[in-house]
């Protein structure tokens, strides 16, 4: 298959969009009616054909603008990718597991050739063509982590592990819901998931970290994680609150369907071979309410997952105070047919809008 | 999410290989060396990382986890070197009599418990005896990056001492060899006084020197966290004992010569596991109900645990008793 890459931004005009193909394989995140948080993990290996599931790195329309909008934001601010000196082996592991892996996934995009460490790397898309030695630092125009995560869409957290513990000692992150590498770089696994409510009490957090702890080599993990952005931004960070966060009081019910995004990332879990870290890629995927509803499952599931979820979940996830006007949106799009389980449209079973 | 659920099994990933040398190194060690069926390089991996051999012995299966010992670069071959222990459950008998060239075997995917700390200075090596595995590919991964390590090696005579040859002629100035029958000791409280700032000790060993190591580099105020050992236990053999596996709904007997997991996966009950060898936690399986005393070997559970009766590790860890109800 050949991807059309969109012409869009993520800012300014937000001429961003879905394509019907990428509206019927959004990852849509509530497989029932009800959200409450669960480690719930699942092997990474495929999926649907055609979904977000099946690549290793899924890339999609979006890819060419997302690459142009992590530049922007890293021209702005430098400090979106960091690197701490013991983890560059990680970032040639990370390198690696891009290059080879989407030059299999997708051979008519990218090419990847190796003669010993001397490997060239071709990326159609971006119009890349570069010769290097692997393990060579000298070879490449930025560190290695830098130089793939500038071609992949998603943010990149890449893990140390150490005193069965994870370490967060190099990313690259310019598309995340409200949470600063800077502020993170070195902090272990439970002081930089210290701001979520509720999941330490439930032992989210000690699960979480002894699941990822034992992530094997050639035995890749994921999950789903939400929350809701208004206007299609990928970089809603800490550092550029006072640019996004004064955009959700421009809600009204007139521009909801178009404005609301509902943020999913799809996160995996890789263990990498030479520096056993663990790299955890983060990839954001934002939908309109309006394209939403247009699959009616996910209409009448989003509706009844807004209207019962825990203040503190609606507050963490930033979206208490517009709560009210969303739910009289998504109102219209639950007609209280029940749903079939699962996350997939069901188009062909799933009845039509009634009334 | 359930987008393609897939139950998750039980070990690392399994590769299909053929044993491409044996090669005896002295009276007790031999060295094996693994060829990929499909003809695939293997993967790369970390210095100190371990696979899980698959051996079929009339039968019965056995799965012993051995440091792989190769350059971690090569990805055409895999090594283990394997100790003959005499008095064992017979898993290095069956290597050191059983195997030979060509035959078709199982190993899992790398997995690391024994990873070097990337932010040392410097990397101060203690092996004792066959523990000198893991440290063979620590050695050939820092030597790939430049990386500053010595070596204290403790064997109990010349004709025992499994690779000190190559490992002297290659790096004369960073090995240092102890014999036992010569009555030479590592100079160890000299060795931990004066390291730079940012050293980093592992040792690797019978548990006696891993003791040694850890009180003596605790008394001489190393940080703990500086200080990393690995030693793989073998189940050892006890009196046999019944178990009550609660959900799967089964009783079941463990041998003299088997472990509780052993036994449990001969009923057919899919237990989670990795190493095998009491250090990984994988198996950690909840106590129901018991009636007898625990023989706990892990490194797992803490002492608390130990004591409280509430957890088991089956991969190492025994019951002598009445009766035992476990959670699986």
């Amino acid at each position: 298959m050949t991807i059309q890459f969109n012409e869009e931004t993520f800012r300014d005009d937000y001429s961003f969009y879905n394509s019907d193909w990428a509206i019927k394989r959004f990852p849509f995140p509530f497989h029932e009616d009800s959200y409450m948080y669960s480690v719930n993990m699942e092997q990474h290996r495929g999926g649907p054909k055609g979904s977000v599931y099946e690549m290793r790195f899924d890339v999609d329309e979006h890819y060419v603008s997302e690459m142009k909008d992590r530049e922007l934001v890293l021209a702005d601010d430098p400090l979106r990718c960091q690197s701490l000196p013991h983890m560059t082996l990680a970032g040639w592991d990370l390198l690696e597991l891009i290059m080879v892996s989407k030059s299999e996934d997708y051979p008519d995009l990218f090419e990847l050739h190796r003669d010993g460490n001397h490997w060239r790397w071709i990326n159609k898309p971006l119009g890349i063509d570069d010769t290097f030695t692997f393990l060579d630092e000298t070879t490449l125009p930025y560190g290695p982590m830098e130089y793939i995560t500038r071609q992949a869409q998603g943010d990149f957290c890449v893990l140390d592990q150490r005193d069965e513990m994870l370490w967060m000692d190099a990313g690259m992150v310019t598309t995340q819901a409200d949470w600063s590498l800077d502020f993170d770089i070195g902090m272990n696994f439970f002081e930089w998931h210290a701001p979520v409510p509720l999941a330490h009490e439930m032992g989210i957090f000690k699960r979480a970290l002894k699941f990822l702890l034992n992530v094997q080599q050639g035995a890749p993990a994921r999950r789903l994680n939400w929350t809701m952005t208004v206007n299609p931004l990928l970089d809603t960070s800490p550092e550029n609150y006072h640019k996004w966060g004064i955009q959700k009081t421009t809600l009204t019910p007139e521009n909801l369907g178009a404005k609301q995004h509902l943020r999913v990332e799809l996160q995996t879990f890789f263990r990498l071979p030479r520096s056993n870290a663990l790299v955890f890629p983060i990839r954001c995927y934002l939908i309109s309410f309006q394209d939403l509803v247009t699959i009616p499952k996910w209409g009448r599931r989003l509706h009844r997952v807004v209207r019962d979820l825990p203040v503190e979940l609606a507050t963490y996830k930033g979206f208490i105070d517009n709560r009210p006007m969303m739910l009289d949106y998504l109102s219209k799009f639950d007609d209280g047919l029940p749903t079939s389980p699962g996350v997939f449209p069901d188009l062909d079973t799933e009845p039509p809008l009634s009334g | 999410m359930s987008a393609a659920p897939q139950k998750a099994k039980p070990g690392a990933e399994q590769i299909p290989v053929t044993v491409s040398a044996v090669v005896p190194l002295n009276d007790l060690v031999t060295r094996f060396e693994f060829k990929r069926r499909d003809g695939k390089p293997f993967p790369t991996f970390s210095g100190g990382a371990h696979t899980v051999v698959t051996m079929n012995d009339d039968g019965r299966t056995r799965l012993n986890p051995y440091s792989l010992m190769s350059d971690p670069s090569d990805t055409s071959t895999y090594a283990i070197s394997v100790r003959r222990d005499d008095n064992g459950r017979g898993g290095s008998l069956f290597m050191h009599t059983r195997v030979n060239v060509g035959d078709e075997m199982t190993i899992t995917y790398p997995v690391n418990l024994f990873s070097l700390d990337l932010r040392a200075r410097k990397h101060l090596f203690f092996a004792g005896g066959i523990g000198i595995t893991p440290f063979l590919s620590m050695i050939a991964q820092l030597e790939l990056m430049n990386g500053n390590w010595e070596l204290h090696y403790s064997v109990r005579t010349e004709a025992l001492g499994s690779y000190v040859d190559e490992l002297r002629y290659k790096f004369p100035n960073k090995v240092h060899v102890y014999y036992d029958d010569k009555s030479e000791a590592i100079p160890l409280e000299d060795l931990l006084d004066g390291q730079p700032l940012g050293t980093n000790a592992y040792v690797c060993g019978p548990k006696g020197m891993i003791d040694w190591i850890h009180a003596t580099a605790e008394s001489a105020g190393w940080p703990d966290a500086q200080v990393h050992s690995e030693e793989f236990l073998a189940p050892a053999p006890g009196k046999p004992f019944e178990v009550r596996l609660c959900k799967s709904d089964l009783t079941i007997q463990v041998g003299e010569n088997e472990s509780l997991l052993e036994a449990i996966e001969r009923s057919g009950v899919e237990a989670p596991f990795l190493c095998r060898g009491g250090a990984c936690g994988q198996c950690e399986t909840n106590v129901v109900s018991y009636d007898g005393e625990f023989v706990h070997r892990d490194h797992w559970l803490d002492d608390e645990q130990h004591a409280d009766g509430s957890k088991i590790m089956p991969c190492v860890s025994r019951f002598v008793g009445k009766s035992l109800e476990l959670d699986r």
